[in-house]
């Protein structure tokens, strides 16, 4: 039987520093039959591990249709993720994946878009933007909206730019606080939602980042009457066995491993909002 | 041949041979620390013979009884449980290799086929429960599925039952109904055997026994409605997922933020219970490492860390946690309550929490 929590060997190809704590690696599992067999959802994430240090869930965030590389951005927050960022070009490490449901990029087919992302580097929601990008021609207008708390900590500036470029796509950037160089805006994300002109029954809503912030956002489009069931968003929970088997990452009946990590607000509303759910 | 075989008390130790003689490693209920717990079972005399047990909520004793029964109790701590979702093992471990590689390996070892005597209904109910969970999802577990096929399963009516006990309120005792090889009735003079299974029956065929008798038959019957009305704890009607997941801000959580101790008893002693963690140990050399798996309790902070929050930071959110997935979102995962009624969570909670009574708390108000 095959043991599913096993990880593969994956090696480092490439790694870019993106900010004090925050890195990008480019990976490659070294088994090159396991390497082409790898296939992934925008939204879907890997388990990283490292020998003696344990592992950890992390989206992909690299171009689905590239069945070469894996890629990862992630921010240092404790031992695992400071370990993952000192690895250099070489170094090899564990990779199992990929885990979960992504975002529904078929169900919101022939739809307007609003991506809304808080945070730095929000990554789950890279990979559905490049993917979105790429196949233009099956939705509609398309809003990139990221939110970040100081301007400071605005990465990235050269993949929004070439966004904004891409005919009926609009980017919107807010900084909870900014310094005077700040050109863009300053409050919360829900600010730019008059202007987006939303059509209700043709939008779906995506979102990705800290909780609070997309309360704040599935409340809103509730109020503009976009569908329950096309308003979605990443979860995060504690992940141990990323198959539905070690019960952590339960958030009232469904497993964010399995169920999720993307849910859309229909089927997580009874939890919503509860402190503690 | 009929299916039920008598077989006098004098030979009862001609089960545990015959599982022997057929290759089992025979496991069963014995006394040790004033508990009874499933150990190695080689001699009848090392069954709690002549012993009940005295339950309720925070209260655990064991007493003799009148009879010389084997079964007169009621449940142990723990379940069969153990046997098929271990405490702690190892799931894989990792080499680090001279040229920076890493390697992975398998760590499952062959299991020795598992007689396990005196499963009752409620620790059946739990196993079908496990067996859901671990086997048949898209990625079956291989520890479990190796160590679950490995058993052989000796069933046991109950004809008693402690006054934690509730498996009529949820439907899985004291009868045992299915998912066992053999079950036992006992009476004062001995046992019927009632085969479920080919080898089950293969192994009844080797035993001298004899035919079960009419008198015999309805002194089984008797004892399990005995059983079953010496019970007299209840759940609110179901289905209970709705009803517990509308009464999520409902006051009656904090005042379990003030009683419960958040110490995990309920949880490591309940039969369906499956969370994990699973940490990386290393070796001394720092080149090899085993991923190891080990029970874990959503009464633990850590439960519902992710970097920097604890996501149930209150005791009441844990307590909520553990009720409302138990009797109410466990249906939607699982198609039934993740309760069996055993009693246990009752029994060894320190402070004598009753899973019953908050319930008929938090359910009163949704009440039709
Ligand atoms: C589906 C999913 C996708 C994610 N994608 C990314 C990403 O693309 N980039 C990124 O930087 N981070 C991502 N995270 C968060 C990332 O998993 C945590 O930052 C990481 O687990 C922290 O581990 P640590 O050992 O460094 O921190 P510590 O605080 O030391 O954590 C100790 C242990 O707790 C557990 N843990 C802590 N935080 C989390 C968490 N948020 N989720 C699950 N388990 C946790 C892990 O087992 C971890 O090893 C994602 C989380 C989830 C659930
Ligand atoms: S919740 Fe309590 S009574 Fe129900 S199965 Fe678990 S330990 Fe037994
Ligand atoms: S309910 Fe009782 S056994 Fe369970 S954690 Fe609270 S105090 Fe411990």
């Amino acid at each position: 039987m095959n043991n599913p929590f096993m990880p593969h060997e994956a090696e480092v190809i490439a790694r870019h520093e993106e900010t004090a704590d925050l890195f990008s690696i480019q990976l490659r599992l070294t088994d090159p039959v396991i390497q082409s067999q790898y296939r992934f959802a925008p939204g879907q994430f890997n388990m990283l591990y490292l020998p003696g240090m344990g592992e950890v869930p992390v989206s992909i965030v690299s171009d689905p249709d590239d069945i070469h590389i894996i890629d990862h951005t992630i921010r240092k927050v404790g031992s695992v993720t400071n370990n993952l960022g000192r690895l250099q070009v070489g170094d090899r490490l564990g990779l199992r994946g990929p885990y979960g449901r992504g975002w529904p990029v078929v169900e919101a087919e022939g739809t307007d878009l609003v991506i809304v992302t808080g945070g730095l580097g929000c990554a789950p929601s890279v990979s559905l933007i490049d993917y979105v990008l790429r196949c233009q021609a099956r939705y509609g207008h398309v809003h990139i909206i990221q939110g970040v708390k100081h301007s400071n900590d605005f990465i990235w500036h050269a993949r929004y730019d070439l966004w904004r470029q891409y005919p009926n796509v609009e980017v919107w950037l807010t900084a909870d606080a900014g310094d005077a160089l700040w050109p863009w805006h300053i409050g919360p994300v829900t600010q730019f939602f008059d202007q987006l002109d939303i059509d209700p029954q043709r939008t779906s809503v995506m979102m990705c980042g800290p909780e609070g912030m997309m309360k704040a956002v599935v409340q809103d489009m509730r109020q503009r009457a976009v569908p329950d069931k096309r308003i979605w968003f990443s979860m995060e929970r504690n992940v141990q066995c990323a198959v539905g088997s070690c019960g952590r990452c339960q958030l009232g009946a469904k497993f964010v491993c399995k169920d999720g990590p993307v849910f859309n607000y229909d089927e997580l509303a009874p939890y919503w909002g509860h402190k503690g759910a | 041949m009929n299916r039920q075989r008598f077989l006098p008390r004098e030979r009862f130790q001609s089960l545990i041979d015959q599982l022997k003689a057929a290759g089992y490693d025979v496991v069963g209920p014995q006394v040790r620390d004033h508990a009874i717990v499933f150990d190695a079972l080689t001699k009848v005399e090392q069954l709690p013979i002549g012993i009940t047990d005295e339950q309720a909520p925070g209260r655990y004793r064991l007493e003799k009884s009148e009879s010389r029964r084997c079964f007169d109790w009621a449940t142990g701590a723990q379940a069969i449980k153990p046997m098929t979702f271990v405490a702690r093992e190892t799931l894989w471990q990792s080499e680090r290799l001279p040229g920076g590689g890493i390697s992975f390996h398998d760590t499952l070892t062959e299991t020795r086929p598992v007689a396990i005597i005196g499963v009752r209904a409620c620790d059946l109910a739990a196993l079908s429960i496990h067996d859901h969970h671990f086997m048949r999802g898209a990625h079956p577990d291989p520890q479990y599925s190796q160590r679950r096929q490995s058993l052989f399963l000796i069933a046991v009516h109950c004809m008693r039952s402690a006054a934690t006990c509730f498996c009529t309120a949820t439907g899985d005792g004291p009868q045992a109904r299915s998912g066992y090889d053999l079950v036992l009735s006992e009476l004062d003079t001995g046992f019927i055997l009632e085969a479920h299974t080919g080898r089950g029956l293969d192994i009844v065929l080797q035993m001298e026994t004899e035919a079960v008798t009419a008198e015999q038959t309805e002194q089984a019957d008797a004892g399990i409605l005995r059983a079953a009305r010496q019970q007299h704890r209840t759940l609110p009607a179901g289905p209970l997922q709705e009803k517990l997941v509308s009464a999520v801000e409902h006051p009656h959580w904090q005042t379990l933020n003030d009683r419960c101790l958040s110490c995990g008893n309920c949880t490591a002693v309940c039969p369906t219970c499956f969370c994990q963690t699973h940490v990386d140990e290393i070796s001394l050399d720092g080149q090899q490492a085993s991923h190891v798996r080990q029970w874990e309790s959503c009464f633990n902070p850590d439960h519902s860390h992710i970097h920097g929050i604890v996501i149930r930071s209150e005791r009441s959110h844990r307590y909520r946690q553990w009720l409302t997935h138990k009797f109410g979102t466990w249906e939607e995962q699982f198609g039934r309550s993740g309760c069996v009624g055993c009693g246990r969570c009752i029994t060894w909670c320190p402070v004598g929490i009753d899973v019953t009574g908050e319930l008929a708390v938090l359910c009163k108000r949704n009440e039709p």
